[in-house]
This record gives structure tokens, C-alpha cells and sequence, in this order.
């Protein structure tokens, strides 16, 4: 119950500190907009009208935003180190998991908040969701935010300040939007891209949000609409969370202690 | 009082303090263990050659103010890091209230609480958010998401606080708008909540003006009398140290030296008598002294400058003052006693083992 507590109070922190930086709200915000609108519109063309492309784009950039959010916000965990109040954390009498977690939870909430935003967007660019795709979003939605924290806590873990953080985050997250099919198919890869394509993380919620919405859609029957069977993502996510935080985690904790 | 050398400190050399007004008779007598006891504590970091922190030992008593000195670089902060469970050390072992560091981690953090020596606030939430996240941590109240919705136990105790420490109308403000010394008394509000039985401070009023500096004594002296709260401080204010029961002087990652403040300067530091005559009489002097077998030298030059201008210096021990002044009888031009201060101590004490180290 204290554990529990404490991964509430830890969490509760950075979705507070989201909520009171309204840069990094309007911030976070714009990329979303710019992907779908130009890069929506810009793909169209290429695949012809008996697709929504922009919905695809839509659809894909929302997981993409909320994984990717979720896990570059914990560079915050390399941030309290270097504001010195991690140290403060890391003296209470509680269990190094639950600090770990609760910052993911904390970094989840505020991926949430934005893509409910992007979903405002999407409903003004006049896309439509019946309960049931809504219903399937929402956990694909907070799944995608938790993998994604637990993905950034293992990159995190071995690296030891904020500026190599930035410098390797583009090199991981970029070429995943690709691979994961963010804004584009990847049912007809090369089989040396079709294999980087299988070892990106990023993929698995991204077809798994696609599920969710294409859910009872004529999208759902076609074939590069989506990439994997939802169980298939989910069964990834689930053996990849698992590893990236217990990895992740005593990674981290070694690295705080010993030094 | 110990002087103690290299690697060779044995626990059982610690002695209790002296002159300790803190430390309880029956801890003396060894029916309390030791709050804080460190055994031949070796720290070497990653990829370094030599140990940060090299076999220390000592052992501090439940309610005394206790003073780890040493120039930058000598282990304190090291020291304080592995007491505080932040980092794992290379060998040696440490209790903390009875609990090891090492088997028994979140028994310790619950006893001990930290003031840092950088700041470890989060800037970005206000002094109430800092407390309620620390004391939500600590397992003291659930997490409530506004501090209305806090116990009134919580808030009583925190208005309390507050209030002593004068910060009652910040307590809302975000702690990005704290001065220095706000900041500090924030800390302090903070790691006392929990009401630990060792409160750690390393440096905690490095940076602090004078009247912070006071302030933040008198409050600490306070709850030392009133919870019976046991300090552990580093600093590098020797005033400050001087009202210790116990210091303990690392250089090099090595104990140095331990022991009461008087301890430290009475037998690290002479004492002596500084003595001067008219020019012609001074070879009556030399005789005089040569006579009565007393150890004298004669000061260079430099030595002599301004006020502390006289030729002789005489090492005596302070008893036998009065009795070589009696027993002179040339007419004396001055007469000086010097007394060394704790930081002539300390500064004795630090240079002697680094010339013997280089």
C-alpha cells in the first residue's frame, strides 16, 4: 500500500510539472499537428483514394507520439539526477521499483494528456470512432504509454547525462517511425528492413492502436492496413515491458550506487 | 584523544566524547549501542587508482553532534553517501541505528534523514508539494492529490514546522522563488518530518548568511534537545564544529583524528607562552631560561610581525605558566599566551598529513 502511495506521489509530480510548463504543453502539441496535416496530406497521393490515408497517418502518429512522449520523458529521471533531486528519492525507504515505476506511470499520464489532444485534432480533421474503437483505444492508448516508458527507462539507464540523452534519442526514435510504419506501410519491406522492422519496438503499438480503431472497419480487412495480429503486439509488449523493466531498473539502481 | 594513523583505526579506539552535554551517561557506558558505527569503511570509484575513502572507523553516540572536517577532497561527502544507503561501499561495514547499509537499506533510510549539500528540492512544485511528496515517500500519510485533501495530523504538523522556522507564508509559493536560505529551512522541514533518529547534514550552510546561518543553529540545537535527535554534520566552519561532543578529521579518505574539540586542539597543537625583553636584557633571558630547563626557540623574522611581534617562544603546558613567570626575573616587554584555535588545530592536523602523504 506505501509502495503504492509512493508511485502515486512520484507520478502525480511529473504530471504536475507537465500541467504548469505550458511551453512544453504547446510544444508537444505542434509535431502531432505537423504529421498529420502535411505528412498526411503529402502520402496521400501515393496510395489512392480507397484508403483514408490521413486516418492511417492519424491513427499511427497518436501511438507514435504517445510512446515516444512517454519515453523520452523519463530523461527526467537523468534530470533530477542532475538538479540533485534524485538523491532525495533515492534515500527514501521505498522499493527502487516503485521509484522507477511511478515515473513511468508520471510520464504515461502526461503522454495521455496529449493524445487525447491528438484525438481532438482527429475528431476536428473529422475523424469518427464508435464506442467500441473508443473502448478498444483506451488501453492500446495507456499500453502504448507504459511500454513506452519502460523502453526509455532501459535507454536511460545507461546513459549518464541529459546532453548524450538528446543526442542518442533521434537516433533511436527516427528510424522507428519508419520501421514501426507510423506514416507508412510496412507489409512489403526488404527482408533485411522487414527484419528491423520485427526488432522495432515502436511497431507493436502502433499496430496495435490501428487495431483498436479499424476495429469493425472495412480498414480491418485490408492487408496494409495492418502489420501484425493484435495478439502478436500484444504478446511483444508484454515479453519487452517485462525485460525492459527488470533490465532497466537494476541498470539504473547499479548505476546510482555505484559509481 | 587519538591520533590515529593510515589504516590502522581500530573501533574499539573511538573513544565517547568529551565534554559531550548531548550524550547520555548509560550510552557511555556502552548500554545503548552506537547510533551511527562505521568499521574500516574503503570506497574506490570506478576507474580510480586510489580509495576515496581508506579504512575509516569511528562510531558516534545516540544524541551527539558529531563533526566529520576535512579539506575538499578528503571523503566526507563520500562518507555521508555510503551512511545515507546513496552509495555502495567497496568494503567495511556500516549500521546505521543497528541496521547494515548493505543487508538492510530501507531500514536505515527510514531512521536517517538528509539535508544534501547541493539543494534537493524540486523547483518546480511549491514548498507544500516538497514536503507532502517527502512525507508520502516515508510511508507517513497516503498520497492525497492537493493539501486539503491531506490529514489535518499532516497539516498540523507541517503548519507547525513552518511556522517555526518562519516559512509559513511561503508554503504555497513555488520553491523556484526561494532564496538560499529558504531553501535550506525547507529541507530541514523536510527531512525531520519523518522524525529520523540521525539527521545527516553535509555542509548544510555552505553558501548561507550570517543571520540564516544563526538561525538555522538555534532550531537545530532545539530539536536536538527536544527529540534527542543525533547530528551528523559536515562542514567546513570550524564554529561550527566546536560545538560538536565529537570530530573526526579526515584527510586523504583517512581518519586523522578524533575526538572531543578540546581533545583535538590541546594535544594536535601547543600551546605556548610568547615572550620579549629590552634588547640588552636578552641574554639574561636565555640564561634564565636555559636555568630553569625550559624548551625555547627564537622566532625568525618573519615570524615576528605585527602584534605578534615577541622573540622568544617558550613551550609550556598551561599549568606551569604562572610558575616560569614567577620564577623569571628579568624585566619582560611582553608576555603572551597563545592559545590555539580549532581551526589552527585543524589547519596543524590537515597540512602535517599532507606533507607526509606527498
Amino acid at each position: 500500500m506505501r509502495q503504492l502511495h509512493a508511485i502515486a506521489a512520484i507520478a502525480a509530480r511529473d504530471l504536475l510539472k507537465f500541467l504548469r510548463d505550458p511551453l512544453r504543453i504547446a510544444s508537444t502539441l505542434v509535431f502531432p499537428l505537423v504529421f498529420i496535416v502535411i505528412l498526411g496530406g503529402a502520402f496521400a497521393p501515393m496510395i489512392g483514394d480507397a484508403f483514408d490515408f490521413r486516418t492511417f497517418v492519424l491513427v499511427g502518429v497518436l501511438a507514435q507520439t504517445m510512446w515516444q512522449s512517454s519515453a523520452m520523458g523519463l530523461v527526467s529521471l537523468i534530470e533530477d539526477r542532475e538538479n540533485d533531486f534524485s538523491q532525495a528519492i533515492f534515500v527514501a525507504p521505498i522499493s527502487r521499483y516503485a521509484i522507477v515505476f511511478g515515473k513511468i506511470l508520471g510520464e504515461s499520464l502526461v503522454a495521455l494528456a496529449q493524445g487525447a489532444a491528438i484525438v481532438l485534432i482527429g475528431l476536428l480533421l473529422g475523424l469518427r470512432l464508435t464506442g467500441t474503437q473508443i473502448a478498444l483505444a483506451v488501453p492500446a492508448a495507456i499500453i502504448a504509454c507504459l511500454f513506452g516508458g519502460a523502453f526509455g527507462l532501459i535507454v536511460m539507464a545507461n546513459i549518464r547525462n541529459q546532453r548524450t540523452a538528446q543526442q542518442v534519442f533521434p537516433f533511436l526514435i527516427l528510424p522507428q517511425f519508419f520501421l514501426a510504419g507510423v506514416f507508412n506501410q510496412i507489409q512489403d519491406l526488404s527482408s533485411f528492413l522487414r527484419v528491423m522492422s520485427l526488432m522495432s519496438p515502436m511497431r507493436y503499438p502502433v499496430d496495435l492502436m490501428r487495431h483498436a480503431v479499424y476495429a469493425g472497419r472495412p480498414e480491418s480487412e485490408r492487408a496494409e492496413a495492418l502489420a501484425s495480429s493484435a495478439t502478436m503486439d500484444l504478446a511483444v509488449i508484454a515479453v519487452l515491458f517485462v525485460l525492459f523493466m527488470v533490465v532497466g531498473t537494476a541498470l539504473f539502481v547499479r548505476r546510482e550506487q555505484n559509481r | 584523544m587519538n591520533v590515529v594513523d593510515g589504516n590502522n583505526v581500530d573501533r574499539g579506539d573511538v573513544h565517547p566524547p568529551m565534554g559531550s552535554t548531548a550524550a547520555l551517561d548509560s550510552d557511555r557506558d556502552g548500554v545503548h549501542p552506537p547510533v551511527v558505527m562505521v568499521d574500516n569503511l574503503v570506497k574506490r570509484y570506478d576507474g580510480a587508482s586510489v580509495n576515496a575513502v581508506d579504512g575509516v572507523s569511528f562510531a558516534v553516540q545516540p544524541g551527539e553532534l558529531f563533526a566529520l572536517l576535512g579539506p575538499n577532497g578528503a571523503g566526507k561527502t563520500t562518507t555521508i553517501s555510503i551512511l545515507t544507503t546513496t552509495l555502495r561501499p567497496t568494503s567495511g561495514r556500516v549500521e546505521i541505528g543497528g541496521h547494515d547499509v548493505a543487508d538492510a537499506a530501507d531500514r536505515v533510510r527510514a531512521e536517517a534523514g538528509i539535508i544534501f549539500q547541493q539543494p534537493s528540492l524540486d523547483l518546480n512544485l511549491t514548498a507544500e508539494e516538497n514536503i507532502r511528496l517527502h512525507a508520502v515517500l516515508y510511508g507517513l500519510y497516503g498520497f492525497r492529490p492537493g493539501y486539503r485533501l491531506m490529514p489535518a495530523a499532516y497539516r498540523t504538523q507541517v503548519g507547525e514546522l513552518a511556522d517555526i522556522l518562519g516559512i509559513e507564508d511561503d508554503l504555497f509559493k513555488p520553491v523556484r522563488t526561494f532564496s538560499g536560505g529558504m531553501k535550506r529551512k525547507l529541507e530541514i522541514i523536510r527531512s525531520l518530518i519523518h522524525k529520523p533518529r540521525v539527521l545527516f547534514l553535509d555542509e548544510p550552510t555552505t553558501g548561507l548568511d550570517p543571520q540564516s546561518r544563526r538561525s538555522l543553529w538555534a532550531y537545530l540545537r532545539q530539536v536536538r534537545k527536544e527529540a534527542g535527535t543525533t547530528l551528523f554534520l559536515t562542514t567546513h566552519y570550524l564554529e561550527e564544529a566546536e560545538r560538536a561532543d565529537t570530530i573526526c578529521i579526515l584527510s586523504n579518505g583517512r581518519v586523522v583524528s578524533i575526538g572531543g574539540p578540546d581533545d583535538v586542539k590541546s594535544d594536535l597543537v601547543e600551546r605556548y607562552l610568547l615572550l620579549d625583553c629590552a634588547p640588552e636584557h636578552r641574554d639574561a633571558l636565555r640564561a634564565e631560561l636555559a636555568s630553569r630547563d625550559v624548551v625555547w626557540r627564537e622566532r625568525s623574522q618573519d615570524e615576528r610581525d605585527g602584534e605578534d611581534a615577541a622573540r622568544f617562544r617558550v613551550d609550556v603546558a598551561r599549568r606551569e605558566i604562572h610558575a616560569l613567570l614567577k620564577a623569571i626575573d628579568t624585566p619582560l616587554t611582553v608576555v603572551q599566551t597563545h592559545t590555539p584555535t580549532l581551526e589552527d588545530a585543524y589547519l596543524q592536523i590537515v597540512e602535517h598529513t599532507m606533507e607526509e602523504d606527498a
